[in-house]
């Protein structure tokens, strides 16, 4: 559910670090009718034209606090919440070439009820902002 | 008393989640066409439950909106995590815990009743219900298809919940497992993603002629359906046309009712309304005959098979859902004819 609605449109842009280009974000939600803890978040996959990003490049922010995915495998107390805009981050040095890209989003949770694991997926075309 | 029309708020969780509707949106547009009960999943609806908590301007808030229309407090859903941690399920005391947790959550919203997701283990609520009784709450567990009131699962927990003697323990019946004919929202989501007409006409007639589901599986695979075809075939495993009158035997314990309703169509004449797929004649009849005195909260579920396709319009669907349960319930509806 919510597949087409997880990448927020306009909200791709490079991440700069003391003047460097250092990766590259967009805001992204969770495909879930509720919000879920963080320790439940199993897997955040981002794709750019067709290229897989790595796990550990991935970053998780949301209301000012980021964690990588590891990290949030033990986090208790903090919550994505429902229809909450995270920012997703990938460290990737020079971040993203000018232009449009497309962009995948995949999300992985536990759900203690659902008798399978879900991954839902989004993708879109996103012009890289100015 | 009379059975009284409420909404859960899941119903607009598509407006809601994209930050169309606020809280006060919801609640004044339920008012609007007379469902005064309200429902909500406090951690869809209240930002930070469980585990970060909420604040109690947010509390005070809720309060403020419900007395502003004039509506009812009646559940807050909650979910009970117990796959929190990688690997190992919560502790046994840890959930009764976490469940004591949303009972003290469900007291500072006003609600009656909390709802348990149908996989919790009995032992947990009955742990839980000392408690609940302390504070006013019932828990009542909600059977869901694929299960319903003949399933051995169920029944541990109505023969468990008996052994208390406890009435904080009871049920909460979500009418998706009433479910008489395959909804067309759904065969029109299969054939959008590949779904051959051929399979999905098969698999539409089975539903109606109550073949068993493994039948249907192995059918459809013998016309050649693959990926989507075989999603399709499965959904008999999880959905079946389970008879109202079952419900008769455990009114006593049914506190509340999800109105689950995927499609609300015109009905024969102007300004009626019908969800083709569930037979909600015949279980208003029978909750009647069986004293029921609870709400009945809307339960849109339609959206998540549209939206794909279209914007879904949750609160026409649920505007058209609360005409059909008025007149259902022989309630004058003037006013909903012109609501939303």
């Amino acid at each position: 559910m919510m597949d087409n609605k997880m990448i927020i449109e306009g909200s791709l842009a490079n991440v700069t670090e003391n003047g460097a280009v250092t990766g590259f974000s967009f805001l992204g939600r969770l495909p879930y009718y509720r919000g879920l803890g963080l320790s439940m978040v199993e897997d955040i996959a981002v794709e750019v034209d067709g290229e897989a990003m790595p796990r550990e490049t991935v970053r998780f922010t949301v209301r000012g606090k980021t964690y990588t995915l590891d990290e949030m495998e033990t986090v208790y107390d903090d919550r994505w919440n429902f229809g909450e805009k995270a920012q997703i981050s990938v460290v990737k040095a020079g971040g993203l070439g000018d232009g449009t890209h497309k962009v995948s989003f995949a999300v992985r949770m536990r759900v203690s009820y659902l008798p399978f694991v879900p991954t839902t997926k989004d993708t879109k075309d996103l012009a890289l902002a100015a | 008393m009379a059975i009284k029309r409420g909404v859960s708020l899941y119903s607009f969780q598509n407006e809601t989640f994209q930050g169309k509707m606020n809280l006060e949106d919801c609640i004044r547009t339920c008012a609007e066409m007379g469902a005064n009960g309200i429902e909500v999943i406090g951690e869809q609806t209240f930002w930070g439950w469980p585990e970060v908590g909420v604040e109690d301007a947010a509390i005070e808030n809720w309060h403020q909106l419900i007395a502003k229309y004039d509506c009812v407090a009646v559940s807050h859903d909650f979910m009970l995590d117990y796959k929190r941690y990688k690997g190992r399920e919560m502790p046994f005391d840890e959930q009764v815990a976490s469940v004591r947790k949303d009972i003290d959550f469900a007291a500072r919203l006003g609600m009656k009743y909390i709802r348990a997701l149908v996989s919790i283990a009995p032992e947990v609520l009955v742990a839980a219900a000392p408690y609940a009784e302390e504070k006013g709450i019932k828990i009542l567990i909600e059977v869901h298809a694929p299960l319903h009131f003949d399933h051995p699962w169920i029944i541990r927990h109505a023969e468990a919940f008996e052994k208390t003697g406890s009435n904080a323990l009871g049920f909460l019946p979500d009418m998706g497992m009433f479910l008489h004919a395959l909804p067309q929202v759904w065969k029109e989501k299969f054939l959008r993603v590949g779904v051959p007409k051929p399979i999905a006409d098969y698999i539409e007639k089975a539903y109606a002629d109550r073949v068993l589901s493994e039948y249907v599986i192995l059918n459809v695979q013998q016309m050649g359906g693959v990926g989507p075809a075989i999603a399709m075939a499965e959904t008999l495993r999880h959905n079946a046309a389970f008879e109202p009158k079952r419900m008769l035997d455990y009114m006593p314990r049914i506190h509340n009712i999800h109105g689950k309703f995927y499609e609300m169509t015109a009905g024969p004449n102007a300004g009626e309304y019908v969800e083709p797929s569930i037979p909600y004649d015949e279980i208003v009849a029978v909750l009647q005959q069986g004293g029921y005195d609870g709400y009945i909260c809307s339960e849109y579920e339609g959206n998540r098979w549209i939206e794909d396709a279209m914007e879904p319009d949750s609160v026409e669907q649920v505007r058209r859902q609360q005409v059909m349960l008025a007149t259902l319930l022989g309630e004058p509806a003037p006013q909903l004819l012109n609501a939303a």
